[in-house]
C-alpha cells in the first residue's frame, strides 16, 4: 500500500490538520507583520524627524532658550545617564535580593506570597502613580524637587521588574543542580551564590537591562520628582534634567528649534533602547 | 518485612540502617528498612520503578531534608555514628557521603573550578596541590586524558558520558568514605556505561559504594551484595552471586527472571 493511498478516513482528518495548520500560520504571520508595521513605521518616522536635528551641538551645548540659534541637550542626556544609572543601582540589588529569596527560601511561606503580591502590584503600577508618591514623601517633605528624587521613583520601577525576572530565571534552574551541590556539601548561601545565580545569569542580567530600557523613556516619575533644569546640573539635591522630560516640554511647545531638539532627543532614546534590547537578546543567546 | 542479613563474617560494616521508616507526606515510601553495608563493597539496590531505592540513598545524605513534606525515621549509623541526628551538621555528613545523580549535573563554570569547587569548601589547598588534587579525581574517573588540555572550559561543553565522569570526579575530590550512586549510567551510551562500570570496580579499592540501577547486568557485573527492593520493602539482601543464583524469595527469583517487573 502506498503512503497516499490511507483509508478515507485518515485522509479526511489529514486535510483537515492540513487547512488548520495553514490557517493558524497565516493567522500568526499576519499577527506579526501587524505588530512588525507599526514599529518599522515608528523607528521610520522617528529617523526622519530626528536625523534632522541631530548634530555635534546636541551633545555638546545645553538646552537652549526658545528661538535661540544653537543649542543642544547635553544637560538632558547627561541628567538621563546619571539618573537612569543610578537608579539601576539602586534597585537591582534589592531586586535580586529580593528575587533570591522568593526563588530560594520564600517560596511556601506568608511572607513570600505577600512580598510577592506587593512586588506584583508594583509592577502593573502607572508610572505617574509612583511619580506622585515619590512626590509627596520626598519632594514635599523636603519641599524642593530633586534628581535625588527622580532616581528613587526610578528605583521603584526596576525593583519589581527585576524581582520578576530573578525569580522566574532561578525558578528555570532544574532542581537536580542544586541538589548535586547540597550533594557536596555545600551551604544554602553558597549553592545560590555559586551555582544557581550563575547558572541564572544570563536571564537576570536580560532583566536589568530591559528594566534599564524601560526606565530610561519614563517621563511621569520624573515630571513631579526631578523636574527639569535648563542648565547642566550633577548634583543630586538640585532638579536635574532628563531627556524624556525635556522631550515632552519641547514637543508641546511652539518654538520650532524646540522641537527639532525633542526629536533628535526622541531619535537618541529610541536608538539607546534599542541598543539595550538587542545587547540584552545577544547576551542571553549566548547563555544559552 | 524482615530479611535476615546474610553478609560473610569477614566483612567490616560502613553503614547499618535499623528500623527505617520514609515518608512523603503520608506516603509510607520505605518500609522498616534493617540493612548492613559492608565497607569497601560495592552494593547494588535493585526493583521496579517506585521500590524505594532512589529514596533510600537520599535518606542516606539527608537529601530528602530539601523537601519539607519529606521525613525519616529510624537509625542510619555511619561507623556507630547516627547520620540522620539533628545535631549533626548536614554538610558535614555530605563530605563524607558523596552522591551522583542520574543525569549529569555539571556546574556553571569551568571544568577545573567543578572539581575544585567542593575541596575548597572543606580545604584551604595551595594552587599545586589543588592542581593535584583535580588532576587525581579526573584520573580516578578516567576523563584526565579527554580533558587535560581543556580544563578552562565550561563543563557542559562535555558530552553527557564526559559530565557524568566529571560529575563522579567532583564527588571523590572531597574526599568522601561514601559514595551513592543513584543510576549513573541511565543517560547513557554503552561505551560510557562500560567506562562508569570500570571506574566503580576501581572505586571500591578506597570507597563504600552503593548503585541503584534499573540494570540487572549492571547490578550482576558490578557489585558484590545486592538489594531487592518492592513497594518500599526490602525483600532480600545478600551476596550479589547468590542472590542472582540462587533467590531465597520467590518475588526475588520473578524480578531477576523477567517474569516481574
Amino acid at each position: 500500500m502506498s503512503i497516499t493511498a490511507l483509508s478515507p478516513a485518515k485522509m479526511s482528518m489529514h486535510r483537515r490538520r492540513k487547512v488548520v495548520n495553514g490557517a493558524a500560520l497565516t493567522l500568526s504571520l499576519a499577527a506579526m507583520s501587524f505588530g512588525l508595521f507599526w514599529l518599522g513605521w515608528i523607528l521610520f518616522e522617528t529617523f526622519r524627524l530626528g536625523i534632522g536635528g541631530m548634530a555635534l551641538a546636541v551633545f555638546t551645548e545645553m538646552t537652549p532658550p526658545p528661538l535661540a540659534e544653537t543649542g543642544g541637550l547635553a544637560n538632558a542626556i547627561f541628567g538621563s545617564a546619571l539618573m537612569v544609572s543610578l537608579a539601576t543601582a539602586l534597585g537591582t540589588p534589592i531586586g535580586i535580593l529580593a528575587g533570591i529569596y522568593l526563588a530560594e527560601y520564600g517560596q511556601r511561606t506568608w511572607l513570600g506570597r505577600i512580598t510577592q503580591f506587593i512586588s506584583d502590584i508594583l509592577l502593573s503600577a502607572p508610572s505617574i502613580v509612583i511619580g506622585l508618591f515619590i512626590y509627596s514623601v520626598v519632594v514635599a517633605q523636603l519641599r524642593s524637587f530633586s534628581a535625588m528624587a527622580g532616581i528613587l521613583a526610578l528605583a521603584l520601577i526596576v525593583i519589581p521588574v527585576v524581582i520578576r525576572t530573578t525569580e522566574n530565571m532561578l525558578a528555570l534552574i532544574p532542581n537536580s543542580l542544586r541538589e548535586a551541590a547540597y550533594a557536596l556539601g555545600t551551604p544554602k548561601w553558597k549553592v545560590i551564590y555559586s551555582v544557581t545565580l550563575k547558572a541564572a545569569r544570563a536571564g537576570v542580567i536580560t532583566g536589568i537591562l530591559l528594566a534599564l530600557a524601560r526606565i530610561a523613556g519614563e517621563t511621569a516619575p520624573l515630571l513631579f520628582t526631578a523636574l527639569s533644569n535648563q542648565f547642566w546640573s550633577s548634583n543630586l539635591t538640585e532638579p536635574m534634567a532628563s531627556l524624556p522630560v525635556t522631550i515632552f516640554k519641547f514637543a508641546m511647545s511652539p518654538y520650532e528649534n524646540w522641537r527639532d531638539l525633542a526629536w533628535a532627543g526622541v531619535l537618541i532614546i529610541t536608538l539607546g533602547v534599542l541598543a539595550l534590547n538587542i545587547l540584552a537578546r545577544v547576551l542571553f543567546r549566548n547563555k544559552n | 518485612m524482615d530479611t535476615k542479613v546474610e553478609l560473610h563474617s569477614t566483612e567490616k560494616i560502613k553503614l547499618t540502617v535499623r528500623d527505617l521508616n520514609f515518608y512523603y507526606g503520608s506516603f509510607h515510601a520505605l518500609k522498616h528498612i534493617n540493612l548492613d553495608i559492608p565497607e569497601r563493597k560495592v552494593t547494588a539496590f535493585i526493583g521496579p520503578s517506585g521500590c524505594g531505592k532512589s529514596t533510600l540513598l537520599r535518606v542516606f545524605n539527608r537529601m530528602f531534608e530539601l523537601y519539607p513534606e519529606q521525613r525519616a525515621e529510624g537509625q542510619v549509623k555511619l561507623d556507630g555514628e547516627d547520620v540522620l541526628s539533628k545535631k549533626l551538621d548536614v554538610s558535614l555528613v555530605r563530605a563524607k557521603i558523596g552522591m551522583v545523580f542520574q543525569k549529569p549535573t555539571p556546574f556553571p563554570m569551568s571544568i577545573y573550578d567543578n572539581i575544585a569547587f567542593g575541596v575548597r569548601l572543606f580545604e584551604t589547598l595551595p594552587r599545586a596541590e589543588m592542581d593535584e588534587r583535580v588532576e587525581w579525581a579526573l584520573k580516578k574517573a578516567a576523563l584526565w586524558g579527554e580533558v587535560k588540555d581543556k580544563l578552562a572550559q565550561n563543563g557542559s561543553s562535555l558530552s553527557g558520558g564526559q559530565q557524568q565522569r566529571l560529575c563522579i570526579a567532583r564527588g571523590i575530590a572531597i574526599k568522601p568514605e561514601v559514595l551513592l550512586l543513584d543510576e549513573p549510567c541511565s543517560a547513557l551510551d554503552p561505551i560510557s556505561t562500560g567506562k562508569i562500570e570500570e571506574l566503580i570496580h576501581e572505586l571500591k579499592a578506597d570507597y563504600t559504594v552503593m548503585i541503584v540501577t534499573h540494570n540487572m547486568q549492571q547490578a550482576a557485573r558490578c557489585s558484590d551484595y545486592t538489594a531487592y527492593m518492592y513497594l518500599g520493602d526490602l525483600v532480600e539482601f545478600g551476596p550479589t552471586s547468590e542472590l542472582f543464583m540462587k533467590p531465597k524469595k520467590r518475588d526475588t527469583e520473578d524480578y531477576i527472571t523477567g517474569r516481574f517487573g
